[in-house]
């Protein structure tokens, strides 16, 4: 941890910084390489200007402003720069304030633009992944490495990679049309969502969680006509509302067992607030109804208090945007709790096939089959699902379990 | 603009289907035909074709005495490609518009790649 509060706060601001002024710079430039090292040439001099200095009011129009006259400077004395001297000298007004240089409007034109190129869907996925969180996240690539348990190596050339393809390929650095913007928007926000679960799995990574919020926000901000921009934003608010609670030494906590005086009210707050928002537009979509679901959980002050009518509800219109097996699952979960654990496992019948891999099914299974004193089958039930679980975390929590069973007698 | 080379693939051995109907063979040619006629208002058209089929393909490779040939294809490979078109697009969403409409009018996936260059060399030079 770096020693100096003001080193730190360059830091911050960098990081806030980093995406605004690449955005813009990638406009200018027309290539994301040049954008990045003029953004770094401009940081090192930032770093010896701020440190004993104030630092501007708006960061990244000094940054942009400082990175763009380098570029000039490096171009003029570069032959093979002339052309991009020109080009530059023909977009940048002299002498312009770094206040006055960057227009709020620009910044987030420029700032779409970079995203939907970030998350094009010719691109994969982890590429996408990397590109928003270096580009628009302003991650170092050691951060991003250790966050996706790669080396530093590899995450370096996974972003080569994905930039010599957008080069190559020319992926336009543009909003798409309207007629694409529903199935590209739906891309991006996917990125942004499997940022934060990555962070969710696991408490090692936890600072993705964070990372994936900032971008849901700055989504949101840019798209507030877009009600999944700000139904995802929700979505996560919503979740993180409940990660204190969430473990206890370690060790998970189911959402029926969990200390709701630990969770962040505040968030919550945020959260419903953004929900009524986005479905009072009446154009309902997953994350708003995703969202819609932790909200009812959010105002319950305890569990049995749950409105599990509202949820099964919301479940319906749910499956109707995502006709996945894991959906009827939750759903079958929520009917548990409002009709009892013989509806649920009917319904559970249902996903059994599909989801036979699945430890959460068995899982499920296990649950209801305990409430109902079938212990032995409640038993096999979850050591199914300790077989079938991938992560620590999910067996300690199911082992729990299988331990209780055989202290109330189940073989 | 850019070029790109939208190709479609034929997978040896791949059991064939029913033969088309001559009804289904001309709508076939009618929907590609009326593709091209876009192509070519558009500007977007460079050339295209439909090749034979791998055992029609030979192999040369020049030796320090002799051009060395052989029967065959390059690649030990299943897919191997069927027919392509060289477009001009104004980036890779206007080429994957167009792919879209080719694998529409062919039904067959179109694998999109641009050209790192197209033409003589000697005009690629700089100066």
């Amino acid at each position: 941890m770096p020693a100096d509060p003001d080193q730190t706060l360059i830091e911050r601001v960098f990081r806030e910084a980093y995406g605004q002024a690449v955005a813009t710079l990638v406009r200018v430039f027309g290539d994301i390489t040049l954008a990045e090292d003029a953004v770094q040439d401009a940081f090192v001099v930032a770093t010896e200007r701020w440190a004993g200095d104030e630092i501007p009011r708006n960061p990244a129009g000094w940054i942009v402003t400082t990175a763009r006259n380098r570029a000039i400077d490096t171009a003029r004395r570069e032959a093979r720069g002339r052309e991009l001297y020109e080009e530059l000298v023909a977009t940048t007004t002299p002498n312009t304030a770094p206040e006055e240089a960057l227009e709020e409007e620009t910044v987030n034109d420029d700032q779409l633009r970079l995203i939907f190129t970030c998350c094009h869907p010719a691109l994969r996925t982890e590429h996408q992944v990397a590109l928003t969180l270096r580009l628009l996240g302003g991650l170092g690539v050691d951060e991003i490495a250790r966050s996706f348990l790669v080396s530093e190596a590899a995450m370096a050339k996974r972003l080569v990679r994905a930039k010599y393809k957008i080069k190559a390929a020319k992926i336009p650095y543009s909003v798409p049309a309207d007629a694409d913007l529903p199935e590209r928007l739906r891309s991006v926000l996917s990125v942004v969502y499997l940022i934060y679960n990555t962070g969710a799995d696991d408490p090692d990574r936890a600072s993705l969680r964070a990372d994936a919020i900032r971008l849901a926000r700055a989504l949101a901000g840019l798209m507030p006509d877009e009600p999944e921009a700000v139904g995802l934003l929700a979505l996560m608010l919503l979740s993180e509302s409940r990660a204190a609670a969430r473990t206890v030494d370690g060790s998970p906590v189911l959402l029926a067992d969990q200390d709701r005086s630990r969770w962040d009210v505040e968030l919550i707050q945020e959260g419903h607030q953004l929900v009524r928002r986005c479905i009072r537009r009446g154009r309902p979509g997953p994350y708003q109804l995703q969202a819609a679901i932790q909200a009812v959980h959010g105002a319950a002050d305890t569990f049995e208090d749950t409105d599990w009518d509202q949820i099964v509800t919301i479940y319906d219109q749910l499956s109707v945007f995502l006709p996945t097996a894991v959906v009827v699952l939750n759903r079958a979960i929520a009917i548990g709790e409002r009709e009892g654990p013989r509806a649920a496992l009917e319904a559970l019948d249902e996903v059994a096939t599909d989801l036979d891999t699945y430890h959460l099914l068995h899982a499920a299974r296990g649950t209801m089959l305990r409430r109902l004193g079938r212990y032995d089958e409640a038993k096999a039930a979850f050591e199914r699902a300790n077989r079938l679980a991938s992560t620590d975390i999910a067996q300690a929590s199911i082992s729990t379990q299988i331990d209780e069973l055989i202290a109330f007698g189940a073989r | 603009m850019s070029q790109y080379l939208l190709s479609t693939w034929s997978v040896e051995d791949e059991a064939p289907g029913e033969p088309p109907s001559p009804e289904q063979m001309q709508a076939f040619m009618q929907r590609v035909i009326d593709l091209e006629a876009e192509m070519d208002a558009t500007g977007t058209f460079l050339f295209g074709g439909g090749l034979h089929g791998l055992d029609a393909a030979t192999v040369v490779q020049a030796t320090d005495d002799e051009a060395l040939v052989t029967d065959g294809p390059f690649a030990e490979s299943k897919e191997n490609i069927a027919g392509f078109y060289v477009i001009e697009a104004d980036d890779l969403d206007d080429a994957l518009a167009w792919a879209n409409k080719v694998s529409a009018a062919i039904r067959r996936p179109i694998e999109v790649r641009p050209f790192r260059a197209t033409g003589r060399v000697k005009d690629q030079m700089p100066g």
